[in-house]
C-alpha cells in the first residue's frame, strides 16, 4: 500500500492556505449534482453534513440514534481550546501547536496540528455566532479556564456541558439544512459496509434498526464521523452504542487503520463500583484546575480522609510535577494514579481510588464559586456514589475515555481508499499518542465546519466519477454479504450473551492493552482474544430475528467487530517496542518511570492494512518529520 | 403488562444496569429481552426515559433514569414502567418510542443561520453575563420528552420554549427571533402535541430543572411576532 500524505511544501503557517488555493472547485450550480454520504452526527459528522448541505450539495446523513442531537459528543463536559488569546496570557496559534504536538509525544502529524490551531480561531466564531452559551465574565466577553497540559487559560466552556451546546448548534445547523430539503435524515439507521467500485468508495450498505430492513445507497463520496472505539474495553466512558463498526467494515473494504493501539486513558472517572457496572462516568478534567489530588502516606490507610492529617497525605502530582501540579496531561495523569494504587495507597474499598479534594478551594473561594464552576458535576458525582463532594473529597480512577487511533487519513482527511473521508475521533491524526484535555471537541469540529467543505469538494471536482446504479451488482453482492452475515449471528443461538462475551473481552483488553502494556501480556491477550472470538461464533445466543427491532442483534454486530479490532490493537501495542503517550511499555521506562519513546525506530505512524480473514495485517509505515517542534522527552515537571 | 421479577439488585446500580441485569436472564431463559432507549448513561443525550410507577424519569428529581439508582427504592418494591404516553411520540417497542416530532420542531426554526465561515470575531458582541447564564439554563434541555409525557395535554410547551428562550436571549439570535417563533409554533401545532394549559407538570418532570418561564418567553414571542407579521404582510401587500 502507497500511502501518500499530502502534505503541502513550504513553511507551515501558508501550507493550508496554499493548500485551499491549489484545490478545484466545484462549480456552485453544479454541486446539487453531486450526492454525497456521511455517517455518523456528532461533532464532524454534523458540522459537515450541515456546512455541506449549506454549500448545495445532495447530503445522506446516517446515525443509529433515534436523533441527530444524541450523537456521543453531547457528553464532552469540560471545554473546547482556541488560540484566541482573549487572556492576555501569552496563547497564539503557534503555542496551541507546541502544545498538541508535544502533549501528542510527538506522534502527531505537524501540519494537521497546525492546521488544528489556526482552525480553532474560526470554530470560536461560528459556534457563538450559533448561539452558543459559552461562559461569560460580567463584561460581557467570553471567559476562560485551563486544562491540562497548558499554561494558559485558552478552554472556552459552557458549564459543565460544552459538548453539548456544540452539538446542539451543529445540530441545529443540521436541522435548518434538512428542513430546506438539502440534508435527508437517516435516523436509527446504522451502516454495516462499504462499498468500494473501481477502487473508489461509492456507498454504504445499511440496517434500519426499526424495521430490520437492509439497503443500499450510493453516493460520489463518503465520509464517516462515526466516532471512537473505546468500548472495545467494554467499561469505558463512551456511549453505549458507541462502536468501531462503520470504520472497521471499512477496514476490511481497504482503508488502512493507524495507531491502533493509541487510547486514551482518562484520569478522573468514578471508579467502578461492582460486576453489574456497565458503563463509567467521566468527571470532567477541568475539576483539576480547582481540585488537589491525593493518597495517604501509608499503604493501607483505611481511615476516611477528613481523619487523615494533612502531614500524612501525599499531593503525589504537585509533588512529582511541582510546575503543571495537578494538570498534567492525561496520560501522565493516569500513569501516577495506577503507581500510587499499585503501591497499596489508593483508597476507597477497592483500593483502586485516589482522592480529588476541593477543601481548600472550597476555603479560599467560597462554596458558591465552586457551585457556579462545577455545580452540575459535584450533582452527578452525588447521584452515581451517593456521597456529598461539597464535604468530603471525590473518589476517582483512571478509564478509557478517547481513541487517538483511527481510519488512516492523508492532509484532506481521506483514508486510503479514494472517495472515502474520514472525521472527528474516528481518523487518527491530530493528536498522536495522547490528546490534551478540550482538543476533541475542537478537532470534530475543524474537520467538520472547515476542512472537509474544502477537501471534498477538491475530490469530486478533480475525478470523474461514472454514475453507479443501486443495483449495480458491486452493490448487490456487498448487499448479500450483510445480509448473510446478519443472519449467521442469528443463527447460532447458543448460550451465552452478547453481553457476557463483551464483558469479558473488555477486562483482557483492560489487563493487557490498557494503561499498562508488555510484550508477554500482549502476546496473551491475543491468544485469548482469538479464543474467545472462536467461541463467540460457535456459542454466542442472539435471541429473536432480523425483520424488527432487536437491540440484541444490534450489539452483537459491533461485538464482533470488536473481537477483530481488539486483536489488531494488541498486534500494534506488541509492534511498537517504546512508551509514548498512552501508550506504555512497562520495557520502556526512565528510571523515574516516565514515558521513554525510541523516535530512532518508532517516528512513525503505523497504518495498518486488512490483508484477509485469515492472514495476518500488513504494516506500512509513514515517516513522522518534526521539522517545527523538536521531539524531547516531556516534561511537566 | 408483563411481570418481571428482579433479582440480586445491588442499591449501587443504576436502574437502567437493573434492567440489563433482568435482561440478562431473560436471554438466558430463551425469553425476549425489554427493549429500552439509552445511551450515554450520563444524563445527557437524552435518550433514555420511561415512567415508573407514573412518574417520569422515576422518583428522584432532577434526574434521568440512566442515573437514577436503585438506592432510592426499598427490597420487594413493585415498579410499573411504561413507556412515554403521548400520540405524537408512537411506541416502537416495550419502552422506546419515536421522539422524532421534536427534531421536525427544531427544524422549523430553532437555529441561528450562520453560514460556515463568515462568523465575526466571536468576542465583537458582549453578552450579558445575566443574559448568557439565562439561555444557558434553557439551553440545558435534553430532547428526552419527559415534559410530554408529564404533561395531561401532551403539550410540547416546554421543550419549544426552551428553544426559543435559548436563542431569543441572545443577540445572535434577534433576526430570526419573530420567523422562529411563528414557525417553531406552528410545526409544534401541526403535530399530535395538545396545547399548553398550564399546569406545570413539565416543569416539575424535567431532569434538566427548566423553568416554566420559557412557555411565558415562548407565548410573548409569539404574540409580538403575529402582530409584526401582520403588518409585514400587509406592508408587502401594499
Amino acid at each position: 500500500m502507497q500511502l501518500d500524505s499530502r502534505i503541502p511544501s513550504g513553511p507551515i503557517e501558508k501550507a493550508w492556505e496554499k493548500t485551499r488555493f491549489e484545490m478545484k472547485l466545484v462549480n456552485p450550480a453544479n454541486k446539487r449534482k453531486f450526492t454525497v454520504i456521511v455517517v455518523g452526527t456528532g461533532l464532524g459528522g454534523g458540522a459537515a453534513a450541515a456546512s455541506l448541505g449549506e454549500l448545495g450539495y445532495n447530503v445522506k446523513c446516517f446515525c443509529f440514534q433515534d436523533s441527530p442531537r444524541r450523537a456521543h459528543s453531547i457528553a464532552a463536559q469540560g471545554g473546547i481550546n482556541a488560540a484566541k488569546n482573549y487572556q492576555n496570557d501569552g496563547d497564539s496559534i503557534y503555542r496551541l501547536f507546541y502544545d498538541t504536538v508535544k502533549g501528542g509525544d510527538f506522534r502527531a502529524r505537524e501540519h494537521n496540528v497546525y492546521r488544528l490551531a489556526q482552525n480553532s480561531v474560526s470554530i470560536i466564531d461560528q459556534c457563538v455566532a450559533q448561539g452558543v452559551p459559552f461562559a461569560r465574565e460580567y463584561g460581557g466577553l467570553l471567559a476562560n479556564r485551563s486544562f491540562g497540559g497548558a499554561q494558559v487559560s485558552r478552554t472556552f466552556y459552557a458549564r459543565g456541558q460544552t459538548g453539548q451546546q456544540l452539538l446542539l448548534g451543529a445540530y441545529q445547523a443540521l436541522e435548518a439544512q434538512i428542513d430546506s430539503g438539502r440534508v435527508t435524515m437517516y435516523p436509527r439507521t446504522e451502516m454495516l459496509d462499504l462499498v468500494v467500485i473501481d477502487g473508489k468508495a461509492r456507498g454504504i450498505i445499511t440496517r434500519n434498526l426499526v424495521t430490520g430492513k437492509i439497503e443500499s445507497h450510493v453516493a460520489d463520496a463518503v465520509v464517516l464521523a462515526s466516532g471512537g472505539y473505546g468500548n472495545v474495553y467494554y467499561l469505558s466512558t463512551n456511549a453505549k452504542g458507541s462502536n468501531c463498526t462503520a470504520i472497521w467494515r471499512a477496514h476490511k473494504r481497504g482503508a488502512a487503520f493507524a495507531n491502533p493501539c493509541f487510547t486514551q486513558i482518562h484520569p478522573t472517572c468514578i471508579p467502578v463500583s461492582g460486576e453489574y457496572q456497565s458503563k463509567l462516568t467521566l468527571m470532567s478534567e477541568s475539576l483539576r484546575n480547582d481540585g488537589r489530588i491525593w493518597v495517604p502516606l501509608q499503604k493501607g490507610d483505611k481511615r476516611p480522609a477528613s481523619q487523615i492529617p494533612e502531614n500524612e497525605r501525599d499531593y503525589y502530582l504537585e509533588r512529582r510535577y511541582p510546575s503543571f501540579g495537578n494538570l498534567v496531561p492525561r496520560d501522565v495523569a493516569s500513569r501516577a494514579a495506577k503507581a500510587v494504587c499499585d503501591e497499596g495507597r489508593g483508597v476507597g474499598e477497592t483500593g483502586l481510588g485516589v482522592y480529588l479534594d476541593f477543601a481548600e478551594s472550597i476555603s479560599r473561594l467560597g462554596r458558591g464559586a465552586i457551585e457556579e464552576r462545577y455545580g452540575n458535576l459535584f450533582e452527578m458525582y452525588e447521584r452515581i456514589t451517593g456521597e456529598n463532594p461539597y464535604e468530603m473529597p471525590m473518589r476517582i480512577y483512571p478509564a478509557i475515555h478517547y481513541t487517538m487511533g483511527g481510519l488512516w487519513v492523508d492532509y484532506q482527511l481521506m483514508s486510503s481508499i479514494p472517495g472515502l473521508f474520514v472525521l472527528g475521533e474516528a481518523n487518527f491524526s491530530d493528536h498522536g499518542a495522547n490528546r490534551l484535555g478540550a482538543s476533541a471537541l475542537m478537532q470534530g469540529l475543524s474537520d467538520g465546519y472547515f476542512i472537509i467543505p474544502y477537501t471534498l469538494g477538491n475530490y469530486l471536482a478533480s475525478n470523474k466519477l461514472a454514475k453507479v446504479d443501486a443495483g449495480a451488482p458491486e452493490v448487490r453482492n456487498v448487499l448479500s454479504e450483510v445480509e448473510n452475515s446478519v443472519k449467521r449471528l442469528l443463527s447460532i443461538k447458543g448460550k451465552r450473551t452478547v453481553t457476557s462475551f463483551h464483558r469479558e473481552l473488555g477486562k483482557i483488553m483492560w489487563d493487557h492493552c490498557g494503561m499498562a502494556r508488555n510484550a508477554e501480556g500482549l502476546k496473551q491477550a491475543i491468544r485469548q482474544i482469538r479464543a474467545l472470538r472462536e467461541e463467540f461464533w460457535r456459542d454466542v445466543n442472539v435471541p429473536g430475528s432480523g425483520d424488527d427491532l432487536n437491540q440484541q442483534l444490534e450489539n452483537a454486530g459491533r461485538v464482533a467487530d470488536f473481537f477483530e479490532l481488539g486483536e489488531l490493537m494488541c498486534v500494534d501495542a506488541l509492534e511498537r517496542n517504546e512508551s509514548c503517550g498512552g501508550h506504555f511499555r512497562e520495557e520502556f521506562q526512565t528510571d523515574e518511570g516516565e514515558a521513554m519513546r525510541d523516535d530512532e525506530h518508532y517516528q512513525y505512524v503505523a497504518a495498518w492494512e486488512y490483508m484477509g480473514p485469515d492472514a495476518p495485517h500488513q504494516l506500512n509505515k509513514e515517516p513522522l518529520n518534526f521539522e517545527y517542534v523538536h521531539p524531547a522527552q516531556r516534561s511537566y515537571k | 403488562m408483563q411481570r418481571y421479577e428482579a433479582k440480586d439488585v445491588s442499591p449501587d446500580m443504576s436502574f437502567l444496569e437493573m434492567l440489563d441485569v433482568v435482561n440478562e436472564k431473560l436471554i438466558a431463559e430463551g425469553t425476549a429481552p425489554i427493549t429500552f432507549e439509552h445511551d450515554c448513561r450520563e444524563g445527557i443525550c437524552g435518550s433514555c426515559g420511561f415512567m415508573i410507577n407514573g412518574v417520569a424519569h422515576g422518583p428522584k428529581s432532577g434526574t434521568t433514569v440512566c442515573q437514577l439508582h436503585m438506592r432510592s427504592f426499598k427490597d420487594g418494591d413493585e415498579l410499573y414502567l411504561e413507556p412515554w404516553r403521548a400520540k405524537a411520540f408512537p411506541v416502537l417497542k416495550d419502552l422506546m418510542v419515536d421522539r422524532n416530532a421534536f427534531d421536525r420542531i427544531i427544524a422549523a426554526g430553532g437555529f441561528i443561520t450562520a453560514r460556515t465561515g463568515s462568523a465575526q470575531d466571536a468576542n465583537s458582541i458582549p453578552v450579558p453575563k445575566a443574559y448568557a447564564d439565562r439561555a444557558m439554563d434553557a439551553a440545558a434541555c435534553i430532547g428526552c420528552g419527559a415534559c410530554v409525557a408529564s404533561c395531561p395535554n401532551a403539550s410540547a410547551a416546554l421543550f419549544t420554549g426552551a428553544k426559543i428562550s435559548h436563542l431569543g436571549l441572545l443577540p445572535q439570535g434577534q433576526a430570526e427571533r419573530d420567523r422562529r417563533a411563528l414557525r417553531m409554533i406552528a410545526q409544534f401545532s401541526s403535530e399530535l402535541f395538545g396545547s399548553c394549559t398550564n399546569i406545570g407538570e413539565c416543569e416539575a418532570a424535567c431532569p434538566k430543572h427548566i423553568s416554566l418561564s420559557v412557555i411565558a418567553q415562548m407565548n410573548g414571542d409569539y404574540l409580538k411576532a403575529s402582530v409584526r407579521d401582520r403588518g409585514a404582510v400587509k406592508e408587502s401587500s401594499d
